[in-house]
């Protein structure tokens, strides 16, 4: 790899600097697992090592159900965001149809919009709707997982076309006309050739969707319903009481439970490989 | 020197054929977009012209919005001082940050795209994990770092540097801000340095290219491409951004994002905010292509 | 063509699944929503047969005390209820108790007003509830299956921004003020906003203070400095109170809304402007507690008053008029303000409730006079909010 054609000294700076990147993203997470078991209420001020907060996450039902609203919006939304978003950088930069230019324009409003300004069209699209829906098929929809799994969907379809277009981008688009050379069909060629190829975008445009949709808090506040509301959400109208260490808690416990997943398909990836090689064998 | 017998027919039955075939193209290309171009119309684009209506309504005395009395006051209002010196200062801010996520995401995005496999997935994973926590308890999280009681300032203490006091200052906001969006540059910067063919790289230097020549002429304009959408994801919502220079910065200035809120939510004042919002969108959107079409001649 | 079909027999499950999901949530909803809509479109027949009682409008509830159809959805300020309260609401009358918070009255308006908010029980401000009637989004209330009412000291009932007495039962009350650190002010620092506005005054906490980041309330209280009406709709008056903050901006560590009890608390500022309760609550959990004071200045200052109300269209108004009746009685109205630590606007709690509490200047001020309630100023208020974020610059 070219790892090997760089200068000393330009290895040393990618090596500090990507350290130094890593320190900087977690500073902050390991101070709040730090004061996560502080005993004090008030940030900052060290109060003696306590698990009492962890314990009271055990007890409160209204954070486990918030968090349990959040993990179900996030999954979902991203899914089928992903494969929306996907579809849609495809389009875009592989082909040449009518209205190309105005989708184009189209997917690029989510990403500017401010966040109150959705928030406030989503609430008055859905109240029409509704009322509309009411008027026409006499059912009565209200707000709840569903309007806010459809609001995450629509600004996160932007974010991971973006990001696998820029990778599509930057792709060698020879090797697809190859395999069509090669008598590939274009299913063929998309799923042997294309989609490894853009795989890493893919994912890429993924963990942004999942992470935008677990962190969003201004568009879900206006779009939940009761009962439904998501954990940013219930952590933001927290504030003016102050965080307690207890959502410090609940950060660290999300936190592991993410770290748990990625060890958990790494483990994955590698038994894989390993049935790989020895069923090749 | 035609080999071929009728050259015009053959020519039209070619041309025929192409126009059969790029028929084809656009309807797969429509088919493959539609179902997300059918989404965003319904559950964006309508949204939106409900709020581009409002913009035009008036704002009655309690602060509603009553759809009749047409106009353009919302309009006229963006023509006021403290628009321009919200937007100018919403500008600086947002390039800044976007300059210095650019300058630290890069090394890093090519430091990860020169590692191995898992490495590499692992390090980007590694990236997005601090921020599966809550946004909120992350800006607080800086907060405290950066209080005058806090560890950095502890440290600096100790060291007889005296205490830090970074809080409440535009250097928090910085930092904030730098911090919030650095993974949305990494990432697509990574994808695309990741695409990256690196035997054009050798074939530079082999003709005798210097290691930073080689980069600004060969690496940096293949990887165009990640650098836009990765300028783009960062200087968009930065320019947007309110919490963070709320919570870091004391609120002392209003940047654009929280002057937008202010109008929707303290004024109660829809119209406004709609234009503002507008407006916004605008300028991005028009600066946006601008930037895209440079950087595709670069390519 | 093979590659179509592959792609649609992808995209089946993923347009198959909102509709499963809108079928789903359709069924159950449209039982509730439909009786709603019935009733906001017909009120007049079946619940005409109502008590006429001496308040001006009919009720839209027939609503009999302790009445209840359904579970009780509450859309409260975060932390602003004891949960014991809502355990005993809850195994007295069977039905579950569902909160869900917002933090400004601002954000929580829209979404009532938009209708199919799915809350029978609202907590509004003051300056919100004449905003909230004004515009239809309140139900009025059937003060028959309220009858603890009464129970509400007269300056609350009817308060004057519901004079009809139809729409809100006070929930609490409080001040906004000045929180200090007399280790940093001295023990006999002057009670006045002058502490942030007068140049001299302040220069000694430079980059200590923190203003609330509410137009209202911070060029509030520069108007109250100047000796003018919090309520003014003077631009004149306002132009003022503008050049004030504005001068202030340069002196202040941040505008901060929800902690500065915290920052003060840490050390981190020494004055701090904000609501009672939170104040005495943060300043409780500093080292020291004793070093800390908290009071309305002597030029005057804002009372202000939350109160409970029910959307227009909630779900299960009889409910939500036992749960303010519930709220309201003697015994629950101490257990909330106790806990809360803000004013109980009820006149039949004090019995119940410990006199070191209720001789507590803080939450209970005797001198009121300077005070104001914050009142909507109409098309002003955007002068307001203006006025702030160029103050800000």
């Amino acid at each position: 790899m070219s790892g090997r054609t760089l200068a000393p000294t330009t290895r040393w700076v990618l090596r500090s600097n990507g350290a130094l990147v890593l320190a900087f993203l977690y500073a902050p997470i390991i101070l709040l697992a730090i004061y996560s078991f502080s005993g004090s209420r008030l940030p900052g001020e060290w109060g003696g090592f306590t698990t009492e907060w962890y314990v009271r996450l055990f007890d409160d039902s209204r954070i486990q159900k918030t968090i349990g609203s959040s993990v179900r919006v996030a999954l979902v939304s991203t899914i089928i965001a992903t494969v929306l978003g996907t579809s849609s950088a495809l389009a875009l930069e592989r082909f040449k149809f009518r209205g190309r230019r105005v989708f184009d324009a189209l997917l690029y409003l989510p990403i500017i919009i401010p966040d109150v300004t959705m928030a406030v069209m989503m609430l008055m699209f859905f109240t029409q709707a509704f009322d509309l829906v009411d008027l026409l098929f006499g059912l009565g929809l209200s707000k709840g997982f569903l309007t806010i799994v459809v609001s995450h969907v629509a600004f996160n379809i932007a974010f991971v076309s973006v990001v696998v277009r820029a990778r599509i981008a930057g792709m060698d688009a020879t090797l697809e006309q190859a395999a069509a050379d090669l008598y590939a069909n274009r299913w063929q060629a998309f799923r042997f050739v294309t989609l490894p190829l853009i795989a890493p975008g893919v994912l890429g445009g993924a963990l942004l969707a999942i992470t935008l949709s677990l962190d969003d808090v201004v568009v879900t506040q206006f779009v939940a319903g009761p009962g439904s509301t998501t954990l940013p959400v219930y952590v933001f109208s927290l504030i003016r009481k102050g965080v307690t260490p207890t959502i410090n808690a609940v950060s660290v416990i999300m936190l592991l439970a993410s770290l748990t997943l990625v060890a958990g398909s790494v483990a994955l990836q590698r038994a894989n490989a390993v049935r790989g090689r020895n069923n090749s064998q | 020197m035609t080999v071929l017998p009728d050259a015009e027919a053959l020519e039209t039955a070619l041309g025929e054929a192409e126009r059969r075939g790029e028929a084809t193209e656009r309807r797969r290309g429509l088919l493959l977009a539609l179902p997300s171009f059918a989404y965003m119309i319904l559950f964006f684009a309508v949204p939106l012209v409900i709020v581009l209506v409002y913009s035009f309504a008036t704002r009655t005395s309690s602060g509603s919005t009553a759809l009749e009395d047409w106009n353009l006051d919302a309009y006229r209002k963006l023509g006021e001082p403290i628009v321009r010196n919200v937007v100018v200062r919403s500008v600086v801010l947002a390039l800044i940050t976007t300059v210095l996520c650019l300058v630290i995401a890069y090394p890093f995005a090519y430091f990860c795209a020169t590692r191995s496999a898992t490495v590499r997935n692992l390090l980007l994973v590694a990236v997005m994990i601090p921020f599966w926590t809550n946004f909120l308890v992350r800006n607080y999280a800086w907060r405290l770092l950066l209080s005058s009681g806090g560890p950095i300032s502890s440290f600096t203490e100790s060291i007889g540097l005296g205490p830090t006091e970074i809080l409440f200052t535009k250097t928090a906001v910085v930092i904030g801000l730098v911090y919030a969006y650095l993974p949305f540059m990494i990432l697509p910067l990574f994808a695309s340095i990741d695409r990256l063919d690196w035997r054009l790289v050798e074939a530079s230097r082999d003709l005798y290219a210097s290691g930073p020549a080689s980069f600004r002429k060969v690496v940096l304009p293949l990887t165009m491409p990640g650098v836009i959408a990765g300028s783009i994801l960062v200087f968009v919502p930065s320019m947007g951004a309110y919490v963070t220079p709320e919570l870091l910065g004391g609120g002392k200035e209003t940047l654009l994002g929280s002057y937008i809120v202010t109008q929707f939510l303290t004024a109660r004042n829809w119209p406004v905010g709609a234009s503002l919002s507008f407006v916004l969108m605008a300028v991005m959107l028009v600066s946006t292509i601008i930037y895209f079409r440079a950087g595709a001649k670069n390519l | 063509m093979n590659t179509r079909s592959r792609r649609i027999r992808r995209l089946v499950p993923v347009a198959v699944l909102p509709m499963i999901t809108l079928a789903a949530c359709g069924g159950d909803d449209a039982d509730e929503a439909a009786p709603i809509t019935e009733s906001a479109d017909e009120p007049a027949d079946d619940e005409a047969a109502a008590v006429e009682e001496p308040s001006e409008e009919a009720s839209t509830a027939t609503c009999e005390v302790g009445q209840v159809d359904g579970d009780l959805y509450l859309y409260n300020w975060s932390e602003y209820i004891d949960p014991e309260l809502k355990d005993a609401f809850a195994a007295e009358y069977g039905v579950e108790v569902i909160e869900d918070n917002y933090d400004s009255n601002e954000a929580m308006q829209p979404i009532v007003a938009a209708g199919n908010s799915g809350y029978d029980v609202i907590v509004p401000s003051d300056y919100m509830v004449s905003i909230m009637i004004d515009e239809g989004s309140l139900m009025p209330l059937n003060l028959d299956a309220i009858p603890n009412m009464s129970n509400l000291a007269a300056e609350f009932n009817p308060p004057p921004y519901d004079p009809d007495g139809a729409y809100v039962a006070a929930y609490q009350w409080g001040t906004t003020g000045l929180g200090v650190d007399l280790t940093v002010l001295g023990e006999d620092t002057p009670r006045s906003w002058g502490l942030v506005f007068d140049p001299e005054l302040s220069a000694n906490f430079d980059g200590r203070i923190t203003l609330l980041n509410d137009p209202r309330e911070t060029l509030g209280a520069a108007l109250k400095y100047l000796g003018y009406s919090l309520n003014t709709t003077s631009a004149d008056e306002l132009a003022e109170a503008k050049a004030l903050v504005a001068d202030a901006v340069d002196r202040i560590a941040a505008f901060d809304s929800d902690q500065y009890d915290e920052l003060l608390a840490t050390g981190e500022t020494a004055i701090a402007h904000g609501y009672s309760g939170n104040m005495v609550v943060g300043i409780d959990e500093a080292e020291n507690p004793d070093n800390y004071i908290y009071f309305v200045p002597e030029e005057g200052g804002t009372i202000w008053t939350d109160n409970m109300a029910v959307p227009f269209d909630a779900p299960h108004p009889c409910t939500a008029h036992t749960f303010m009746n519930f709220i309201l009685d003697a015994e629950n109205g101490a257990q909330l303000s106790e806990w809360n630590y803000y004013g109980s606007p009820n006149e039949a709690s004090v019995p119940f409730m410990d006199p070191e509490f209720l001789a507590d200047e803080t939450v209970y001020p005797s001198d009121r006079s300077k005070l104001e309630f914050i009142t909507d100023t109409g098309d002003f208020e955007t002068e307001f909010s203006d006025a702030l974020s160029e103050a800000k610059g």
